[in-house]
């Protein structure tokens, strides 16, 4: 027997005997937990599942490749579906064992019609099984890819968060930095200061590291680089926030940032001031009793 | 000299460095390594695993917390199979690279730690082993 005389005897068996697979297959789910989490109504697996097993009833009977194009709009719903299960926490094993349990009731429906030809049914097994394989694999795929997809939206909204720059006076801008300063990251970081520097015409730059756990020879590297893009564009910068234990570190690498430093954001923003001809002073400070 | 706890952890790309630093500092914390002495031994970590990735192709770091009597201590290796190097004094030199960086890691690394050992073949790879004790 061909395959494509299986994929006739299947496109059969599913049309006929349709309502019994898809009881046998929603009472398997259900068996298996698929609801048990709540996140899933029972009509809407209802839904999901008279849809596959309509679909592939129709891809069926042109074939049983699961890449091939007939079998693009089943793809395309159980994409939905995984993906659907990706966004409500579903795990990928929940995810796949959607498809996989529909072996069992094709298996029974099978053996039911061709009960009289054993060989006939081991191979439409085969067949079936490799078909289900596939379709499962395509639904772990599109999981995983969604999920790929929600960490890389994510990173990027972590590397444009964690870079603002603020303006704390005419002419003074400060870049508070949290977290690692990998290459990626500080790209960005030096396109949002050198940017900014050019819209606030700023003379004075503060680039704040107190977030920063670990200073190394490649984070040194960074700064230096910004600073000196920073002075290129005539703009001077402070570099704050470096706790004691950073500055031994540096030391002891032998690392030297030729640049002004202070401990605090409160220093340096102090000595941009005065560079800038401002200060702060007391409000009350003539009114204070005297001595 | 005993070793309580060993992580082993490969370095394949540059966040396989972040997770080997936050691994190195939380072993620090355990072992009542003071403030500076985390801080040296994570950047320590950083600049020989980031090496490790840069110039020797990726490699495998190992995490050992060891004791020696009443002291405690923790103890890296760092592995990789690359191209080794050539001449380790010029390596250790500050401000020699063969790359694109400061050429400070090195020699600093070794600075940052109490113990510091290159094995290194052409051709082979190379093995650094450094110690920080409290």
């Amino acid at each position: 027997m061909t395959t494509r005389s299986h994929a006739s005897l299947f496109a059969t068996i599913l049309s006929e005997h349709g309502p019994q697979i898809l009881s046998a297959w929603s009472d398997r789910l259900k068996s298996t937990g698929a609801l048990a989490s709540g996140r899933l109504r029972e009509a809407e697996l209802q839904t999901q599942c008279r849809t596959v097993l309509e679909l592939l009833s129709t891809a069926i009977a042109g074939g049983l490749d699961a890449a091939s194009p007939n079998y693009g709009p089943l793809r395309d719903v159980l994409a939905d579906v995984s993906r659907s299960r990706a966004v409500q926490g579903f795990t990928p094993s929940e995810t796949a064992t959607f498809v996989f349990s529909l072996k069992q009731p094709l298996f029974e429906a099978v053996s039911a019609a061709e009960a009289g030809d054993p060989s006939t049914v081991a191979r439409a097994v085969q067949d079936i099984t490799q078909l289900i394989d596939a379709l499962g694999l395509y639904t772990i795929e599109v999981f995983q890819k969604s999920r790929e997809e929600t960490i890389i939206r994510q990173q990027r909204e972590i590397a444009e968060l964690s870079t603002p720059v603020v303006k704390l006076w005419d002419g003074i801008l400060a870049l508070p930095l949290i977290g690692t300063l990998d290459s990626q990251r500080t790209q960005v970081v030096m396109e949002n200061l050198l940017e900014s520097i050019v819209a606030q015409t700023a003379e004075i730059a503060i680039i704040d590291i107190t977030g920063v756990p670990t200073v190394d020879t490649l984070t040194a590297q960074h700064l230096l680089k910004t600073v000196s893009a920073a002075r290129l564009m005539g703009a001077d910068c402070i570099i704050s926030g470096i706790r004691p234990q950073i500055a031994q570190t540096m030391v002891h690498l032998g690392v030297e940032l030729n640049v002004v430093s202070k401990a605090t954001l409160a220093d340096a923003f102090a000595l941009a001031l005065k560079r800038v001809g401002r200060t702060v002073v007391a409000v009350k400070a003539r009114e204070l009793p005297a001595g | 000299m005993a070793t309580t706890t060993s992580d082993r952890m490969e370095v394949r790309s540059s966040d396989d460095v972040v997770r080997v630093r936050q691994q190195v500092r939380a072993r620090a914390v355990e072992v009542g390594l003071s403030l500076v002495d985390q801080t040296k031994i994570v950047t320590a970590a950083s600049e020989l695993a980031r090496n490790m990735l840069d110039y020797g192709g990726g490699g495998v770091t190992t995490i050992e917390v060891v004791s020696d009597g009443m002291r405690r201590g923790l103890r890296l290796v760092f592995e990789d199979t690359g191209p080794g190097i050539a001449d380790i004094e010029l390596a250790l030199k500050d401000g020699f690279t063969s790359g694109s960086g400061l050429g400070l890691g090195l020699g600093g690394a070794k600075r940052l730690c109490n113990e510091f050992s290159i094995d290194s073949k052409p051709g082979e790879g190379t093995r650094i082993v450094c110690a920080r004790w409290k």
